[in-house]
């Protein structure tokens, strides 16, 4: 598999998923490792993957994603997800895929208004495409959140047009997998905190699986995301 | 030269006395004008200066074999082996934080990040120590909720992670706040940047934001006491922009791994006027700038205005010659400043020109040189009496006070504050808040730095050499139970109005305190701040000398956290307890009992061979595998330090009662030091160890169940006690409690 891992001004977690997701190829045996490709760049290789990372693009001036939206390197990110090529957005790659459209529904400021830093519960909503190709289906994971602004939000109707073509990826649970506002971090609709597109090639979340990708840390549950993408994807 | 001259009245209300004036005439040969006047009032102040406290930081131990840099650079450095060095330090944003406090705590935050990476080192940890006021107060809250928002905006946009830190409340901080933050940094051991110029003719470049009105003399603002109208000082505080601060990092770290950086200096307090003053100093050389290119955010500033503004995320460098266009391509990569502003010379003075006329002219060394330093009178106080246990009242149920104290501001879960920091960014955070300290990985390693910060300003007004001694005793503690071994420590001294005596003597008992405990530990001093006249209308602080330390673990796999990991574990009591309630939280939250002039009573007495002794009898325990859960005693004592262990395992405790005659409260809340608790599947081989080694240790119950249960006490529920651990932040703040109160802490949440 080969990956290209875009990195905005303002980028902070792109080490973090360069280090997962190289992890995960070297546990598949390959011998490359994810490119970084600087926003400035709209020609770069041609790859099977391409993430977004997290961070502060821009600052998060004007809105979280908006300017990360219209840099060279995304208009070629869209032409690309368009062609087919799955892109994974996290936390603010997820805030930036919304801004580009490349994702329905938007990223409103937490409903505490304060950043929320907390290791939560996901429930896996579907087994489908590459990115929760490593879950089964109604799993529930531990992975933490980081955000100031991840409320999702769509309307009611989109909603039901996500929930009927399955493109709920994950949602906020609690230990039982019951989706308790409790267990909701920042009062996302339906507990939604990962996406689809429709054709399940895009996926974005808030939370952060390469962050408890390696037991050291306390945790592996993202591990399987990243796993299963390498696997999905060679 | 131009510009209106100064005199006497104008130098007074630069905050230079009369003396210091005659000074100024002397070195200048001359009456300054304006702009000298303010470039000698900052570099004059107490925060640049440190003209009351440098007499006393010299009697510091600075230096161990594993000591690179000690006090005097930006940060201290120390060798961690591998070839790396740890780079720290702390410091103060005290009197912006009161008067603004969401930019105040921010620009506290990137101003200590820039010390550290100006001298090569990738920051991988902040920490953070604030006092607040009385929660009564009126301003407490919006205090609290607004710098922790600030610390956070700041330290998660930069995506360095915000792992540890302490909380305290107490009336004597109702006017003066303190945001106290320390940054760590890795970097290559033969790649450390310091500012010493050097090279004549080397062009002197700035880099960064651009330069605004905001921040001029804030350094003579925070060397002042604060009266009526305190708010009008806004106009001094920053305003930080942490998204230019990433990009600054990851700029100077680009340019770090080439040779064109010959010296690096922040502009920190006093802006462009101390960071090209201290290049050339160290440098021995002199400077010229040419202020018509310095990146103005206006038209249309003075030159004073320049050299006094504090903007934040600026930078000054001095480059190799040749080196102008690969350092301006990579600053232009990342969308920065880039001017060169100026070259060293041979003079030995800073000449400043605009519009190719001369606008300033002083000596640097004879500045540097002449700074005043003072020897302030100063009065010991006399020693507290000692509290008799038997003269406190005991509780009718020790559970129902431990669930009082844990359920008050002074021990209740921070948990509010930390989820407001991003605390895992940078995928290395091997123990996350809520422990003795944080443990951060060495990036692609198994080692791993521990940190804490640490300061029990209730100690130190009661007895300051004992409560110094026991700032750095506790950092060195905290770093031990996680099994690091303490390096070295940062000191970050808070105190009043150093021209009174009583408060002059707070502070040398504080350092000599701090002396005495860094040589018996050898635990050295390799960096630190002083932040002095924390007075609002002649009334002080409490003397706070916060103490930031790091310890090195070997291997991540033989660290200790506080959690009970079991059931069915014997719980053993390291040190000797004698029951001292004085000064003790529970002297004054259960029993009521003023701590103000000397009703608290002596604090505990710090006896360092034994800290020594017992702290590295636990380290020995945990780097040999025979032990994995370890918490030191220290606020509360021995009944908080176990409702800690419980509720962060999930895993209950029954104790039982001391062999000897102590009196349950005292032995359950006194405060004694040099204290562990550990674990282990069987006491017996640890508590022969302990007695070869001439340590005190007992074992006093084991793990289970879901309670705790303390001689004297009904069992507590554990859910019970977390739900009153978890309360008290979020209600004080306004809010219901927080989600997920049925998590533990730590990395054991299941």
């Amino acid at each position: 598999m080969k990956a290209a891992i875009i990195v905005f001004p303002g980028s902070n977690c792109d080490r973090d998923v360069r280090v997962a997701l190289a992890a995960a190829m070297a546990r598949a045996g390959a011998k490359n490792e994810p490119i970084m490709v600087w926003h400035k760049e709209a020609d770069f290789p041609k790859v099977d993957l391409i993430v977004l990372p997290g961070g502060f693009s821009y600052g998060d001036y004007l809105r979280c994603g908006a300017m990360a939206a219209h840099s060279p390197a995304m208009h070629e990110v869209a032409r690309r997800a368009r062609a087919g090529v799955p892109v994974l957005g996290i936390c603010n790659g997820f805030q930036i895929l919304t801004e580009a459209g490349l994702l329905p529904g938007v990223l409103m400021r937490n409903a505490s208004l304060k950043f929320v830093c907390r290791v939560v519960r996901l429930r896996v909503e579907a087994r489908q495409g590459p990115f929760t190709h490593g879950y089964a289906a109604g799993q529930v994971v531990r992975v933490p959140v980081a955000h100031h602004d991840g409320n999702y939000f769509a309307g009611d109707e989109e909603m039901e047009r996500l929930e009927e073509r399955g493109q709920i990826a994950f949602r906020y649970c609690d230990a039982a997998g019951d989706l308790t506002s409790a267990a909701n971090p920042n009062g996302s609709a339906r507990n939604v905190a990962g996406v689809f597109n429709e054709a399940k090639t895009v996926l974005g979340l808030m939370p952060h699986p390469e962050r408890l990708a390696d037991p050291a840390l306390g945790g592996a549950d993202g591990r399987p995301m990243f796993d299963g993408l390498v696997e999905a994807l060679s | 030269m131009s510009g209106a001259l100064a005199n006497e009245r104008l130098a007074a209300e630069h905050g230079l006395s009369a003396e210091e004036y005659g000074r100024v005439l002397e070195i200048m040969g001359r009456a300054p004008n304006l702009l000298e006047l303010g470039i000698f009032s900052v570099m004059w102040s107490e925060h640049c200066s440190y003209k009351s406290s440098k007499a006393w930081l010299k009697t510091l131990p600075t230096e161990a074999p594993w000591v690179i840099h000690g006090p005097g650079e930006n940060a201290g450095v120390i060798d961690i082996g591998e070839g790396l060095v740890a780079v720290f330090k702390m410091e103060s944003h005290n009197h912006p934080s009161y008067i603004e406090p969401y930019q105040g705590a921010a620009t506290g935050v990137g101003g200590i990040l820039r010390d550290v990476f100006t001298m090569g080192a990738r920051p991988i940890a902040n920490l953070n120590a604030l006092r607040f006021g009385a929660p009564a107060h009126p301003k407490t809250r919006h205090l609290l909720a607004v710098v922790v928002a600030g610390i956070g905006g700041y330290g998660n946009c930069v995506g360095v992670h915000t792992v540890g830190g302490e909380l305290n409340f107490d009336p004597g901080y109702d006017g003066n706040i303190l945001v106290n933050a320390m940054t760590v940094g890795l970097a290559p051991a033969d790649r450390i940047f310091t500012s010493q110029a050097s090279g004549v003719g080397n062009p002197v470049v700035y880099v960064g934001s651009k330069t605004g009105r905001d921040g001029i003399h804030g350094a003579t603002m925070a060397s002042a006491e604060f009266g009526e109208g305190a708010e009008e000082k806004r106009p001094t505080v920053q305003v930080g922009d942490p998204f230019t601060e990433k990009l600054l990092i990851e700029a100077c770290l680009e340019l770090m791994a080439t040779d064109a950086i010959v010296a690096i200096q922040d502009m920190g307090a006093a802006g462009l006027t101390s960071s090209s003053f201290e290049m050339a100093s160290k440098g021995g050389l002199g400077v010229e700038l040419d202020l018509d290119r310095v990146p103005c955010r206006e038209d249309g500033m003075s030159p004073y205005e320049m050299m006094l503004s504090e903007s934040q995320e600026r930078m000054l460098l001095v480059l190799a010659p040749g080196r102008e266009d690969m350092a301006r391509a990579v600053f232009e990569k990342w969308d920065l400043d880039f001017a060169i502003i100026g070259r060293l010379t041979e003079t030995g003075r800073m000449v400043l020109r605009l519009r190719g006329e001369t606008v300033g002219d002083l000596p640097i060394d004879p500045l540097a040189e002449a700074a005043p330093e003072y020897r302030r009178p100063y009065e010991v106080p006399p020693p507290p009496a000692e509290v008799l246990a038997a003269t406190v009242p005991a509780p009718e149920d020790t559970g129902a006070s431990l669930a009082r104290l844990l359920g008050g501001p002074h021990l209740c879960s921070r948990r509010w504050v930390w989820e407001q920091y991003d605390h895992m960014v940078m995928a290395d955070t091997a123990a996350r808040p809520g422990g003795d300290a944080a443990v951060v990985r060495i990036h692609g390693s198994d080692r791993g730095l521990a940190m804490t910060a640490d300061c029990t300003p209730r100690y130190c007004a009661a007895a300051p050499h004992a409560g110094g001694a026991r700032a750095v005793a506790e950092a060195w503690r905290n770093l031990t139970a996680t099994g690091a071994r303490p390096l070295a420590i940062t000191d970050n001294l808070n105190f009043g109005n150093p021209e009174r005596p009583e408060i002059m003597g707070q502070f040398v008992g504080c350092v000599e305190g701090i002396g005495a405990a860094c040589r018996a530990l050898d635990f050295p001093v390799v960096s630190g701040n002083v932040s002095l006249y924390n007075e609002t209308e002649g009334r002080a602080i409490p003397p706070t000398p916060t103490i930031g330390a790091v310890g090195l673990i070997d291997d991540l796999a033989r660290a200790a956290t506080i959690a009970f990991k079991a059931a069915g574990q014997e719980i053993v009591l390291i040190g000797e307890t004698r029951g001292h309630l004085g000064a003790s939280l529970y002297l004054r939250e259960i029993a009521a009992r003023t701590l103000d002039g000397d009703g608290g009573g002596a604090p505990p007495p710090v006896d360092l061979v034994a800290e020594r002794r017992n702290g590295d009898f636990v380290r020995g325990l945990i780097a040999t595998g025979q032990v994995d859960t370890c918490h030191d005693l220290s606020d509360g004592g021995l009944g908080v330090a176990l409702a800690e262990m419980a509720l962060a395992g999930g895993v209950g405790a029954r104790i039982e009662p001391p062999e000897d005659e102590t009196p349950l409260h005292a032995w359950l809340f006194g405060e004694d030091q040099a204290r562990y608790l550990i674990c282990a599947t069987a006491a017996g081989p640890i508590l022969e160890a302990a007695r070869a080694a001439d340590v005190p240790a007992a074992r006093i119950g084991a793990t289970g169940g879901a309670t705790l249960t303390l001689p004297g006490g009904r069992p507590i529920s554990l859910g019970d006690l977390r739900a009153v651990h978890e309360a008290w932040l979020p209600r004080y703040v306004g809010e219901a409690r927080g989600n997920n109160p049925g998590e533990a802490h730590g990395n054991n949440e299941d």
